[in-house]
């Protein structure tokens, strides 16, 4: 379970994130949804311990994130699948190697991570693109593939941060689809994004951020705003 | 996970090519300059001991010394210092008997002996220290110790000023190594923080994509130390090459400058000390900035 309690976060005097409070059950798919600038990614950043709240508690299954030591950090992340809206991928790494260094991180052997990626790879339709770079790539196919790294782990939360953002609506629906996938599966799937038909189509739990503060939560929600 | 470290390490090496060899080749510059100042040293000591070895000091003895006294003396004198590098035992027939060598096609010499008459020599000691200035120590243990009683003189006082000289030329060529090493250091220091700081910045976004995926600082940090150890030691192989090269066609040119000094022997004689210094400069230095640098980007 992931438990927001009172968290803010402020850049200098700024504030981005104003005392929000919310929990995330086991296997839910939640968007949050705002404008750009509402606090979306800065609450991702929180929850992956790459900020800190100026105030507050983010709980992940018990652990305090801002009070975990950096090896405790890692750990942590490895539970953890991330999608960006620019991809982030290891550009020197073929897209097999990509999928591979998350196993490889944790120490896996290499048959098992043989194993799993060519079946995350098969999930995402990369299968035949496995020796191409990711420059060799198209957005729709970089984005598939930062989900394949996100899924090979088989983490028990996936964060997609804008991950439509720079795809076309086929693609659009493509990434859609394998969340929900993977939601269906058992994940919990947070969803931040701006895109009000994708949300709209999910019709899934939507928190809504306006001015850093929570605005709505709805069960099953639309993009209001 | 080292054996992984080391293949992302090597595929990252051989992947990245264009940016390896650039950083490979800026490596090659400060190996060479401390491969330089090295041999620069060797040559400034093998001048410096030749001019030294053509310094010593002589102590006269009276008539009526004796050699076993003589003998005493000079086992005296070395024990006096560790620096006492030679004592040479001159007696009174050997002293005429180098001069009749010396001199014998000399009629000038030689009639000149025979006015004289007998043996006019005196029975002597001959002096070399390691450093100029132990010189000053052994004269004056010879004029004012226990011994002086049988020492007619000591040349030192006329010798003095060119022990002096040799010893400031010898002091300031060694400050001046010093320096010159001190400057060299820094700037091989910044060469390659710099030289690798360039293939690292390019990689800044990767590294917080790791981080991003859990992998710890040392998943993270161990193939950009390999790496920065690879470009180092591709940079002393070249290095290694181009000065052994250099040591070989140059050493007839330097023989000339420098006779007895043949370069390429040097060389080959301190290979040892010369790998251990491009291998210091490449590889430890190469690895050591990776492993600064990567250091800043997983803090940020």
């Amino acid at each position: 379970m992931i438990k927001f309690k009172n968290v803010s976060r402020a850049y200098s005097s700024t504030p981005v994130l104003d005392d929000i409070s919310f929990e995330i059950q086991d296997g839910e798919f939640v968007s949050i949804v705002g404008r750009s600038g509402a606090g979306k990614s800065t609450l991702v950043k929180l929850l992956l311990g790459i900020e800190t709240p100026s105030s507050g508690e983010i709980i992940i299954d018990g652990c305090n994130v801002s009070q975990l030591k950096p090896i405790e950090l890692s750990q942590l992340r490895q539970k953890i699948g991330v999608v960006y809206q620019d991809y982030r991928l290891l550009q020197n790494k073929t897209v097999y190697e990509n999928v591979a260094y998350v196993m490889q991180v944790q120490g896996k052997n290499e048959e098992r991570i043989k194993e799993e990626a060519e079946k995350v790879l098969e999930i995402t339709g990369l299968s035949d693109k496995a020796d191409n770079f990711p420059d060799q790539l198209s957005g729709g196919e970089q984005q598939r593939l930062a989900v394949a790294r996100a899924i090979i782990n088989q983490p028990d939360v996936v964060i997609a941060d804008e991950p439509t953002g720079n795809l076309d609506p086929y693609n659009t629906y493509e990434v859609i689809s394998l969340l929900v996938k993977i939601n269906t599966l058992g994940k919990t799937v947070i969803l931040a994004s701006h895109d009000k038909e994708v949300i709209n189509k999910l019709k899934k739990r939507v928190i809504t951020l306006d001015g850093g503060k929570v605005i709505r939560d709805d069960k099953i929600g639309q993009f209001i705003l | 996970m080292i054996k992984r470290i080391l293949k992302f390490a090597w595929v990252d090496f051989t992947r990245n090519k264009a940016s390896n060899m650039a950083a490979v080749f800026i490596l090659v510059i400060p190996i060479l300059l401390a491969t330089s100042l090295f041999i620069f040293k060797g040559v400034s000591t093998s001048i410096i001991d030749k001019v030294q070895e053509k310094i010593d000091i002589t102590a006269y003895f009276k008539e009526g010394a004796q050699e076993e006294d003589i003998l005493i003396i000079k086992g005296e004198l070395l024990k006096l210092s560790s620096e006492v590098k030679d004592v040479q035992y001159v007696s009174k027939i050997q002293a005429l008997e180098d001069f009749v060598k010396k001199h014998r096609d000399d009629p000038d010499f030689m009639n000149a002996l025979e006015e004289v008459g007998g043996n006019p020599f005196l029975a002597s000691l001959n002096i070399k220290t390691e450093e100029p200035l132990q010189y000053e120590k052994v004269a004056s243990f010879l004029i004012s110790g226990p011994y002086s009683d049988f020492i007619e003189k000591v040349d030192y006082t006329q010798k003095k000023d060119t022990i002096e000289r040799i010893y400031n030329i010898t002091s300031s060529v060694n400050r001046f190594g010093l320096v010159v090493g001190a400057v060299l250091f820094l700037i091989a220091i910044l060469v390659v923080l710099n030289t690798v700081k360039l293939a690292i910045d390019s990689s800044a976004d990767e590294i917080k994509t790791m981080k991003m995926v859990g992998a710890s600082n040392w998943f993270i940090r161990g193939p950009f130390i390999v790496q920065g150890a690879l470009c180092g030691l591709s940079a002393l192989i070249i290095s290694l090459i181009i000065s052994g090269f250099c040591a070989f066609f140059c050493a007839a040119k330097v023989m000339v400058l420098v006779p007895g000094f043949n370069l390429f022997s040097f060389f080959i004689s301190n290979m040892g000390t010369i790998l251990l210094l491009q291998f210091g400069f490449g590889v430890v230095l190469g690895a050591a900035a990776s492993y600064i640098l990567v250091r800043s980007y997983l803090r940020a």
